[in-house]
């Protein structure tokens, strides 16, 4: 019989991950870990560690700066969080998104992050927010920019012996707007083809002070848009040349083709929606 | 004769009584094959090839493991025919040497323990020869050098009417197309599977999910090589089937029997995983069309030549009539003088494809009702208009040489659908919206088209069917046929038809089990033929039974469920046998030239015109269908909320077939994306309005002038669909499922 | 190891693995059937369940995490509610197989919102999938347990 373990506080579980030789398998909601194990069962754990029960990493905290997000929430809790759907309405939309009501039941924020898909439904927009990760370690905690936690396919920054415990994300800025979109097979209960997220500052000429992007199925990894980024910096919408942004855009991602879309299609659409993205941010600001 | 609107479920003048099975289902009591008990039962599992074709030369099995603990079937346990029982014995029920497709069973397992066995599974291995270029392609198949059957040809049909040549001459206008439609999976949400149960006299129990308890009973009789008193086939609450529930569940029975057999005793369920079932069961055919079409400046139809071809996969199984169908089909509820078309079957490497609810005729309406849009764009004309002026009407000759009698309804329900939907303002609105620079672009498109219930020509008279009723003495009485509750609510209208027939409450008429040791053969459940053809053999048994209750137990008109119950009792006293069978006699007037195809197909047509609109996202070439609107004339609506529930859910696949569905092939010709996750139906997030419009003519020849309906909303969402999105985005789409992908290849680099 | 749960509203204890799914004990170990298989992978709903009163696919759902757990299956909803007879009135089951699901998809959706709009009930039922119906009648029977009309 496999081995579980279910510890009720945070410190025992990272004692277990430090002291056990050999993988345990980590286990929030289970949502993606318990449909391999049905179709790869020769791929499955012997020894598990259910950090479901784990109150450390349970629930949203405001705070000063922005909201803490325990790793273990789950997506509907942080869909219809009033904090979250008033400041991070684009968090609220990527968890309504992700699967369908029975998923976001169990299925976790960690879990999503961690399970580190390239088509995570919700990372596009915790790179868009800026979120950074608190990562815990029996001795101690530390931060890391949740733009450095996807280091290659389905590889991330978490060392032997680390869990991600919560997502940190500040308020967005003053004078900043969100533009959130998923294209997916359909309209529920579909992996994502092309994803983005975006969030812009401008200031009150119109000049962009921050452009954060966030993308999905378009790279191994869930990705930002650094040369994007640096292009849109300090000019005004009238000065983005699209062309210019298609060209950066072609430098930040590499869509491929597999069984739910094509190179071009992602290629096209992911340009389409960013173009989509800086306008919508810009017009809005103008409307105000 | 009168037309009239079907009554919606709130009118108290057309009941739309309680589905008799909805309880049961509702509670969540209802019995399917994986919830039957069966305790000590053993779990089966196949091993199956790999390679789309070839030789096998020897089955290894893995010495680490006890075999003995286990029960292995092989070809050699075969105690009858190795051959499914078909049109044609060319299928085997197990490997033996040569094989033609990936995913044909070799070796049968089984073992009490499911883990075990699934860890036995990676202990056999089979050495083959393979087929080192296996074909997948229709054309492909017929250009091949290498012939899987003589020229790669299960069938080659010709629907031939005056002379093409002729046409051509007279056409003003002509349009040439090729149109390519994909297999389709039927995606019943309960997987397929059988329990075989050995009995102590030796005999075999197969019970499970299936739609034809006959086919299974005779499929078992030739591998088993048993007489079919030692067999017995039982239908068990099946979920789902829509067509992929008709020849398969044969295997499967046969895979369960000949494992019960050699467990000597313990009782074998074999129930396939979402996957397996995904990968090898049979599925829609795939179709390629090349179509001509010619018209005179007026807009009437000169010529219509069309060469339909199916793809068959590797062995024959049910293509020869999906064909046909599919032919019989192709040129539409249309006059036009000159017509020919082609239809072959074709083999390939893939897997067998099967029935799947239209049975062909959804893959060449679509090319025809796709053809005509284009026509009418080369006369500039609207659509509608060129149906209009084309759509058959009583006194008109149809495409297979008969005379158009009064049960036609073509133009009426083009009429309804238009005035449904306001068609010619709509039109106006989405021009407008088109032009207006918005983030979508919006279409309305249609397709007019005629279903034949029932089975081809002479078929019903070659399934000579028999439906017995049986009284009982309290007054209750019992229908007993072969056919089968799927879902489509044959157990309700079927009761509905009987003691409406019978002048009883329904709750005193009951559907027998589907149990081939108790019902008579009353043929398959397939072809839109229960209500219609089976329905009007239940109300022929039932005024048999009046009649010798009258005759010989004393029944007095006008009575009521007690004088009846009276009337049994003395019946049953009396002589024991209370049984009554009534046998499908064809109707005088139908004669039909299958070699020709020429006179009367099918005993009724039912008459639809379906009319989608479609938004279409400029940025993403996303497609919504924002509306549709599905008016059919069916004759009779025995039960108008099942009717509707049956358009309805047709009317999602449809859409499913469109937009969404496509069955994605490996290397092997084995379907790649054999999860749900990649197989993509609509779910409720995606459908948008559906208005069911219901016309009766009461002219069909089923029961009450009912027609048969389970197929016919097949037809005709997906060439309205795609004549939408071409209106919407001023473009020729060639094939479904239209995706987004396809619609940024052909507006890529036009404004839109 | 041993898990406790309290099934439609009585005490359970399983004695399966703790990584075994929900579905297999409440199929295999409590016999009860109503809860069912249609993919074993998340995507149909047909072995919807209620835990703690939320909607989950109880094929998704380890057993080790239901110690104390509040479980409704089908079995455990009310024979004669306004749903199940709106169910049975509307033409809302036709093969049934995905039934007990939707029962519990509704369930949980009238639970969250007692008169639910046309929207809401398509996202409510958005994780169960049906194949038979086009929906239709399903979100008029929904609407008709609610006390609106069923006329969707």
């Amino acid at each position: 019989m496999s081995k579980w373990i279910r510890p009720r506080h945070l410190p025992e579980a990272l004692e277990l991950l430090a002291a056990v030789p050999g993988p345990y398998r980590v286990i929030s909601g289970g949502t993606d870990l318990m449909v391999e194990s049905h179709l790869a069962p020769e791929r499955s754990s012997e020894s598990w560690l259910d950090i479901s029960g784990l109150r450390e990493l349970q629930g949203l905290q405001i705070t000063e700066e922005g909201i803490r997000i325990g790793a273990a929430t789950s997506l509907e809790a942080i869909r219809q969080h009033a904090e979250v759907v008033a400041h991070w309405p684009m968090l609220a939309a990527s968890a309504a998104v992700t699967g369908a009501p029975p998923i976001q039941n169990r299925a976790t924020l960690g879990g999503n992050v961690c399970n580190a898909s390239p088509a995570a439904d919700n990372a596009p927009v915790l790179l868009a927010y800026g979120a950074r990760l608190e990562i815990a370690h029996h001795h101690g905690s530390r931060w890391l920019p949740y733009g450095d936690f996807h280091q290659g396919y389905r590889k991330t920054a978490l060392q032997a012996g680390e869990l991600l415990s919560a997502l940190w994300i500040p308020y967005p800025p003053k004078h900043s707007r969100g533009y959130f979109r998923k294209v997916g097979t359909r309209a529920a209960q579909a992996i994502a083809k092309v994803s983005i997220a975006a969030l812009i500052e401008e200031d009150g000429d119109g000049i962009i002070q921050s452009a954060r992007f966030g993308m999905a199925s378009v790279a191994a990894t869930p990705c930002t848009l650094p040369s994007v980024s640096q292009y849109l910096l300090g000019r005004a919408l009238r000065d983005i040349a699209d062309m210019q942004v298609r060209q950066k855009i072609k430098q930040d991602i590499a869509p491929i083709q597999d069984i739910r879309s094509t190179t071009a299609y992602r290629l096209e659409i992911a340009s389409r929606l960013v173009l989509e993205a800086i306008h919508r941010c810009s017009e809005s600001k103008k409307e105000n | 004769m009168s037309l009239t609107l079907a009554k919606q479920q709130t009118d108290q003048q057309k009941a739309s009584p309680r589905r008799v099975d909805g309880i049961a289902k509702i509670r969540g009591t209802a019995l399917y094959v994986d919830d039957l008990p069966c305790a000590g039962v053993l779990h089966g599992a196949t091993v199956r090839t790999m390679e789309a074709g070839g030789t096998l030369q020897e089955v290894v099995f893995d010495p680490a493991i006890d075999w003995s603990e286990f029960v292995v079937v092989t070809a050699r346990d075969i105690p009858g025919m190795n051959a499914v029982k078909l049109l044609e014995d060319d299928q085997v029920v197990l490997v033996d040497r040569a094989f033609r497709h990936a995913g044909e069973a070799v070796v049968l397992l089984a073992h009490a323990d499911p883990e075990k066995l699934r860890m036995a599974l990676k202990g056999i291995s089979l050495v083959v020869l393979p087929n080192t270029a296996p074909i997948f392609d229709i054309d492909a198949a017929l250009a091949a050098q290498q012939e899987i059957i003589p020229g790669n040809i299960y069938t080659d049909y010709l629907l031939d009417r005056g002379d093409v040549a002729e046409g051509e001459h007279l056409a003003d206008v002509v349009i040439e197309e090729r149109f390519l439609t994909p297999s389709q999976e039927q995606l019943y949400i309960e997987p397929q599977g059988m329990l075989a149960h050995l009995q102590k006299d030796g005999s075999i129990l197969v019970e499970g999910s299936m739609q034809c308890p006959y086919y299974v009973l005779d499929a078992l009789v030739q591998c088993m090589g048993m007489d079919k008193n030692h067999l017995r086939v039982v239908q068990s609450t099946t979920g789902g089937a829509f067509g992929g529930k008709e020849d398969y569940p044969s295997v499967i029975a046969c895979h369960a029997a000949l494992l019960a057999l050699k467990a000597g005793g313990r009782s074998v369920k074999l129930v396939y995983e979402r996957g397996e079932d995904l990968r090898v069961t049979p599925k829609r055919h795939p179709s390629r069309t090349l179509i001509r079409l010619g018209a005179n400046k007026a807009g009437e139809l000169q010529f219509i030549d069309m060469d339909f071809a199916i793809d068959g996969g590797a062995y024959r199984t049910l293509s020869p009539v999906v064909l046909s169908r599919g032919v019989i089909h192709a040129p539409g509820p249309y006059k036009c003088p000159h017509i020919r078309v082609r239809g072959r079957a074709v083999a390939t490497n893939h897997p067998p494809f099967g029935a799947f609810r239209g049975f062909g005729a959804p893959q060449s309406i679509f090319a025809m009702e796709v053809a005509m849009d284009r026509l009418a764009r080369k006369l500039a004309m609207d659509p509608a208009e060129l149906r209009r002026i084309n759509l058959l009407r009583t006194g008109d000759v149809n495409p297979t040489g008969d005379v158009v009698g009064a049960d036609c309804f073509a133009h009426a329900t083009l009429d309804a659908a238009l005035e449904h939907t306001h068609y010619y303002r709509r039109l106006a609105e989405y021009r407008a919206w088109n032009a207006a620079g918005h983030q979508t672009r919006k279409g309305i498109g249609l397709a007019t088209f005629a279903h034949g219930a029932g089975f081809t020509g002479n078929g019903e008279l070659h399934l000579a069917s028999r439906v017995s009723l049986q009284a009982l003495a309290n007054g209750h009485v019992e229908i007993l046929c072969s056919n089968t509750e799927m879902g489509q609510g044959a157990a309700t209208t079927l009761v509905q038809i009987a003691a409406d027939a019978l002048g009883l409450p329904m709750d005193r008429v009951h559907l027998a089990q589907t149990d081939t040791s108790r019902v008579p053969n009353s043929g398959p459940t397939v072809a839109s033929r229960t209500c219609m053809v089976v329905g009007d053999l239940v109300q022929k048994a039932a005024g048999q039974l009046l009649q010798r209750l009258r005759e010989t137990a004393e029944l007095v008109a006008p009575h009521d469920a007690q004088s009846f119950a009276a009337a049994c009792a003395r019946l049953c006293a009396a002589v024991g046998d209370t049984l009554v069978t009534a046998q499908y006699q064809p109707p005088t007037d139908m004669r039909w030239d299958e070699q020709a195809f020429w006179g009367r197909a099918y005993a009724s047509y039912a008459w639809a015109a379906y009319i989608a609109e479609v938004e279409v996202d400029v940025l993403t070439l996303e497609t919504q269908v924002i509306d549709f609107t599905a008016v059919q004339e069916i004759g009779d609506a025995v039960h108008p909320v099942i009717v509707q529930g049956q358009i309805e859910g047709g009317v999602a696949q449809g859409i499913g077939y469109a937009l969404y569905e496509d069955v994605l092939w490996n290397e092997r010709g084995v379907m790649a994306n054999d999860r749900l996750t990649n197989y993509i139906i609509p779910t409720s997030a995606d459908l948008g309005f559906m208005h069911v419009v219901l016309l009766e003519g009461g002219l069909g020849a089923g029961p009450k002038g009912a027609k048969g309906v389970g197929e016919l909303p097949m037809d005709g969402p997906a060439p309205a669909i795609v004549n939408a999105i071409q209106r919407a985005l001023d473009i020729d789409i060639r094939q479904i499922p239209v995706n987004p992908e396809m619609l940024l290849e052909l507006t890529m680099g036009r404004g839109i | 190891m041993s898990t406790m749960m309290r099934i439609n509203g009585e005490a359970f204890r399983s004695s399966s693995a703790p990584n075994a799914r929900l579905l297999d004990v409440l199929r295999n170990e409590c016999d009860l059937k109503g809860t069912k298989e249609g993919c074993g992978e998340g995507e149909c709903g047909a072995c919807a369940v209620l835990v703690n009163g939320k909607l989950v696919n109880s094929c998704l759902v380890p057993l080790g995490q239901m110690e104390q757990a509040e479980i409704t299956t089908v079995e455990g909803l009310p024979e004669d509610s306004a749903l199940a007879q709106a169910f049975v009135q509307c033409g809302a089951t036709q093969c049934g197989i995905c039934t007990p699901g939707m029962m519990l998809a509704a369930t949980a959706l009238l639970a969250e919102h007692a008169n639910p709009t046309l929207e809401e009930i398509r996202w409510g039922l958005s994780g169960n999938l049906c194949r038979c119906t086009g929906y239709g009648r399903i979100y008029a029977a929904i609407a008709q347990a609610a006390g609106g009309s069923a006329d969707v």
